[in-house]
């Protein structure tokens, strides 16, 4: 094979096409960096691998976050959702979330299409065997076919692909996905570095043809009207036609077709060692281990408006095709299906993601960043987001600029990536709202006013972004402001329109925002109480959020406050933990292994207890004095 | 990189020993104490002027009165502003004064805490660094000690069932806000209603006990240990003034462990009896030096009780091997020499010295010689751990955290009645679980999540 070298040299070299990659590439051409997108086949970018859905919850948090640091995958949701959903629309606005079924063709079309429009990106399609490093340093890449192409940073972003093993029954084969080859090269080049490496697991399951499916014996799930909308530069508009999910269960018959076909199941007869999500149970796996529950719930989505394939979620499968098949039979409504691709598990290796910094860079070789399942992540929004950080981090550092990452009390993308970093995992990381502490602050329709400022700052939102955010938020303050400053005084006709609601008479003047603050009381009990309100839903639920959250959203506030302290205290590099004096064996282990950039991250880390952190603080009190007098 | 410390919590706690003292010392620091000065004094004391002021409660009930000295950043102690509170040294004083500051918007301090601003505003030498980092490290370890004993027996299972409680509630909870496609919205129902007043209630329970009970359990553990027949029952009702030890001659005759509270200058001590430490074929005997020694361990003074009259070794070593061996080390041992008028010697107390490293009582339990002698003793030893975090602030911690935790539960149950707000009420309770993890270590959101992943069947 001759080495050739590629003319012109990039800031960014992005590889893989994913949900990751092709958010990371577009962050950092948006920031100006000359990115290039390296891909095995340009036909897949935005391809869904898995079930054919944006967002849910926790997820369509990220969505937003993304979409607030001006990423793809809202829009394209927008441009390609069939059928639009607000998951716990009865519970309060921290939690609502939003989902999408979306039409695989369409979505791939739209990301297609941004990529293409986007200034400073390049793509090219062939397959990456191998990473140029001198002096742990990233220069490079080297494609299949011994092109070489130089940047100063490489984000890997090779999902499934490195060293990817599909399983269907006992047979298996080496596989990135259904129909593509993995990356053993590449796979076998980056296990010689120093990185912890380990593999993973997940599965899809079989698809169906909807014409061989009888729908009249299923629950029909419609989407929500009004129809919810994903990206605050989006409309409903842009959704194309909508259509309805079904609902139909496995049975007791399921069940025995599965327990006879266990023996021949690669998960329980150990060819699979790979660990799979436990909120992502293959269906022989709840049946295995929830023996008491005669039922599970299918989710029958379809793949999109152009194609007869459906996705039933909830049976995800590595048993064999002759049990796929008769498993799926013994469904209602499945009786005849046809199906049109087996289900499959998937093993795959990911690297320890303790090995990372908070900017998805390695801690060993710089310039190289990970993200997405490598990273030990499942999900396209967790893929996505992670892509979009280490896509800006890569611009950050190719042009000399300091690294920023989001805390944990800024955004989910934040929890997510402390979460990898400080715990690791042991199983594919799905984001939960429960596991963002300050999940009250966290919000899905906060994550521009969360985010957006700073990704303007950044480089990574266009001026038509930007004026609509300065609009809303000028709107929110406006209507935050003639709420508090108008008042109600007991006896008037407005008192006794409120008592009827309260329940109880007014007792002395309140402001509108007051009483909006009230449980019993909403934004349309004093919008036109006295004065106009807001007809703009955006600002009419920002300003109701904001009021009823206010006690919470205050104490959470300063819990953040007192933490901050410990956010602002980096770790240096070269600290030596093992001359700390009362650091007990176990924390010293810890800090060694996990070397936490601030004293905050070290706090979290399981084990680390108050008074260790008080002997870290006095131990850098103690090295930055000695320091400065030597300085 | 600046490190001075700009923490917004103000930190309080008691600088003096507990006990009945002739005075208590109360040290707070930190943004608030001009506010918690004005709220408790009435008055804003000039800047390190003696201020006599009476201390008052919220509903202006007077709690106790004395000196306040009020020094102001950065001309204090710690750096931050600090007021000093010098009344009445009663424990209960002492205790309501506390809660009150804590009321006011303080947290109790951790070990070495206040050292530890101290240095970080540099108020301290850089020299000091590793003797702060040593305070810390031993006075944590001491608390930690001190907070498993307090959490011993029947209340800590009460904790812990509260705990368990807690969980199974935040697991249905977050099941059903995390997983609102699962058919398992329990918030729809009833049950977390329900489940939320019993924990709610349990909570109540464990409060009520946790405050009967500390009063009694507060103070040292003093374990008297010997071989059988060297009088310890006799030393222990000499110490309490009552007949609860039978005595006899008989070897073996104390089969229980034997607790006798007594005060001496109004700390409270608690002596343990231990069942004389022999093998014996008596089940019931067996069970009472299984018993004597879960209370060795958890001693703060071992008093090594031996019959002079037969003893004459004074190394714990050569005394009772096998008893020695089994201890972590002799540093919190006094060896007792009883029945000293056998052999016709004064009562006297012998330092630890050299060769000796323990400290020796001679006494006659019987004639009541040397007895005063060993209640000193008990009291300097009272003092020297005081200097560390005791039980008492152990407890005190334990009360406030449950204490916390209360008001966490009730504002949730306020949220889910009002406005069935399952995410506030999720928010109030993870505070609560907080709360209660300062007792019984953490919880984490995995864990929690791992808890709902094994309890019921989610995933599509």
């Amino acid at each position: 094979m001759t080495v050739v070298d590629y003319p012109q040299s990039f800031d960014v070299i992005v590889v893989g096409g994913g949900h990751a990659g092709t958010e990371a590439a577009l962050a950092a051409a948006r920031m100006g960096s000359k990115t290039l997108l390296l891909t095995h086949n340009v036909d897949t970018l935005g391809q869904m691998s898995c079930n054919p859905a944006i967002g849910g919850i926790g997820k369509s948090h990220l969505v937003k976050e993304i979409d607030a640091l001006g990423g793809a995958m809202a829009l394209a949701t927008d441009l390609a959702g069939i059928q639009f959903r607000t998951l716990n629309s009865r519970k309060g606005p921290a939690v609502r979330a939003t989902r999408a079924q979306t039409d695989r063709a369409l979505y791939k079309a739209a990301i297609r299409e941004t990529l293409e429009n986007q200034q400073n990106l390049s793509i090219f399609q062939q397959s990456v065997d191998d990473l140029i490093i001198t002096d742990n340093r990233v220069t490079g890449a080297v494609t299949q076919m011994g092109l070489r192409f130089f940047a100063p940073t490489v984000v890997l972003a090779t999902g499934t692909f490195l060293g990817g093993v599909i399983h269907i029954g006992l047979e298996n084969h080496s596989g990135g996905r259904a129909g593509d080859q993995p990356s053993i090269a590449l796979a076998k080049r980056l296990r010689e570095l120093p990185f912890r490496v380990e593999r993973l697991k997940t599965g899809t399951p079989p698809r169906i043809d909807a014409r061989s499916v009888d729908f009249s014996v299923m629950q029909e799930q419609p989407g929500d009207t009004p129809l919810p909308i994903m990206s605050f530069m989006g409309s409903r508009e842009m959704h194309p036609q909508q259509v309805s999910c079904f609902i139909t269960h496995t049975n007791e018959k399921t069940h025995d077709i599965i327990r006879a076909g266990l023996d021949r199941s690669p998960m329980y007869t150990g060819v699979i060692d790979g660990v799979g999500p436990r909120y992502c149970p293959s269906v022989e796996d709840k049946v295995h281990r929830y023996a008491d529950k005669n039922s599970h719930q299918i989710f029958v989505e379809p793949e999109g408006l152009t194609t007869h394939e459906l996705y039933p979620n909830g049976i995800s499968t590595s048993l064999p095709f002759d049990v796929q098949l008769e498993l799926v039979r013994s469904i209602q409504g499945f009786e005849n299906a046809h199906i049109t691709r087996p289900g499959y598990a998937i093993e795959y290796d990911f690297f320890n993601p303790q090995d990372l910094k908070h900017t998805l860079e390695t801690k060993f070789i710089d310039g190289l960043f990970f993200a997405g399942q490598i990273n030990g992540t499942t999900g396209y929004e967790e893929a996505g987001a992670q892509g979009l950080l280490a896509g800006l981090n890569a611009s950050l550092r190719a042009q000399g600029k300091e690294a920023w990452h989001p805390r944990r009390d800024e955004a989910y993308l934040g929890v997510l990536v402390d979460d990898l970093i400080t715990l690791g995992t042991q199983e594919p990381y799905r984001m939960f709202t429960s596991r963002a502490e300050y999940r009250l602050l966290l919000r899905q329709d906060n994550a521009d006013l969360r985010l957006t400022e700073k990704a303007r700052e950044l480089g990574l939102v266009d001026d038509a972004r930007w004026a609509r955010f300065n609009e809303k938020c000028e709107a929110v303050a406006s209507e935050q402001q003639r709420l508090a400053e108008t008042w109600v005084q007991p006896g008037t006709p407005e008192a006794e329109q409120i008592a009827d609601k309260l329940g109880s008479k007014l007792a002395h003047e309140y402001s509108l925002m007051a009483l909006l603050k009230r449980p019993e009381l909403d934004y349309s009990d004093v919008k036109n109480l006295k004065g106009e309100g807001s007809d703009d839903e955006e600002v009419a639920e920002q300003v109701v959020t904001q009021a009823k959250y206010e006690g919470y959203i205050n104490r959470q506030m300063d819990e953040i406050e007192r933490l901050r302290r410990h956010e602002m205290t980096r770790l240096p590099e070269d600290f030596v933990y093992d001359d700390i004096p009362g650091l007990s064996n176990e924390v010293k282990q810890k800090l060694n292994d996990l070397r936490p950039e601030t004293l905050a991250a070290a706090s979290r880390i399981p084990g680390v207890t108050p008074a260790a952190v008080s002997l870290l603080l006095i131990q850098l009190k103690k090295r930055d004095a000695v320091l400065v007098k030597t300085a | 990189m600046t490190l001075t410390s700009s923490d917004k919590d103000t930190i309080v706690a008691q600088a003096t020993p507990p006990g009945r003292g002739g005075v208590g010392v109360i040290r707070v620091s930190g943004p608030k104490v001009p506010e918690i000065a004005q709220s408790l004094l009435k008055q804003t004391p000039a800047a390190r002027q003696v201020c006599f002021s009476a201390f008052y409660a919220n509903n202006d009930s007077v709690i106790d009165q004395g000196v306040a000295l009020l020094f102001t950043a950065p001309a204090s102690f710690t750096g931050e502003h600090v007021l000093e509170l010098q009344g009445h040294g009663g424990q209960v004083v002492m205790d309501l004064l506390l809660k009150e500051i804590i009321k006011l918007g303080a947290r109790q301090a951790r070990p070495g805490e206040f050292s530890e601003r101290a240095f970080l505003n540099n108020k301290i030498d850089l020299t000091q660094a590793e003797a702060i980092a040593d305070l810390i490290d031993s006075s944590s370890e001491q608390a930690a000690r001190n907070a498993v004993k307090s959490l011993q027996g029947e209340f800590s299972k009460r904790i812990h069932d509260l705990v368990e409680a807690l969980i199974m509630l935040r697991m249905y909870v977050e099941a059903a806000i995390d997983f609102p496609e699962e058919e398992i919205d329990f918030l729809a129902d009833s049950k977390v209603g329900s489940d939320l007043d019993e924990v709610i209630q349990r909570l109540d329970r464990v409060l009520v006990e946790a405050h009967q009970g500390a009063a009694l359990q507060e103070g040292m553990n003093v374990v008297m240990a010997g071989l059988p027949n060297a009088g310890k029952s006799s030393l222990l009702n000499r110490l309490s003034g009552k007949d609860s030890a039978i005595v006899t001659n008989i070897p073996g005759t104390t089969r229980d462990v034997l607790r006798e509270h007594i005060h001496i200058d109004g700390m409270p001590l608690h002596i343990i009896d231990t069942a004389g430490l022999r093998d014996s074929p008596d089940e019931i005997e067996q069970e009472g030096i299984r018993r004597a020694w879960s209370e060795i361990k958890k001693a703060d003074r071992i008093l090594l009780v031996v019959d002079a009259s037969n003893v004459k070794e004074t190394h714990p070593h050569d005394i009772w091997p096998d008893f020695v061996d089994l201890l972590e080390g002799l540093g919190n041992i006094t060896v007792i020499q009883n029945k000293c008028d056998l052999l016709n010697v004064e009562p006297a107390f012998i330092k630890a010295e050299g060769d000796q490293p323990c400290p020796i009582i001679r006494l006659s339990a019987k004639q009541g010689e040397g007895i005063d002698l060993l209640t000193n003793h008990l009291k300097d030893c009272m003092g020297y751990q005081a200097g560390s975090e005791g039980n008492f602030s152990a407890r005190r911690r334990h009360l406030d955290a449950l204490e916390r935790a209360q008001t966490f539960l009730e504002t949730g149950q306020r949220q889910l009645q009002a406005a069935q707000a399952g995410e506030l009420l999720a928010e109030d309770l993870r505070q609560a679980q907080q709360c209660l993890s300062e007792i019984t270590g953490e919880f984490s959101s995995d864990d929690l999540l791992g808890r709902i992943f094994s309890s019921f069947c989610i995933g599509k």
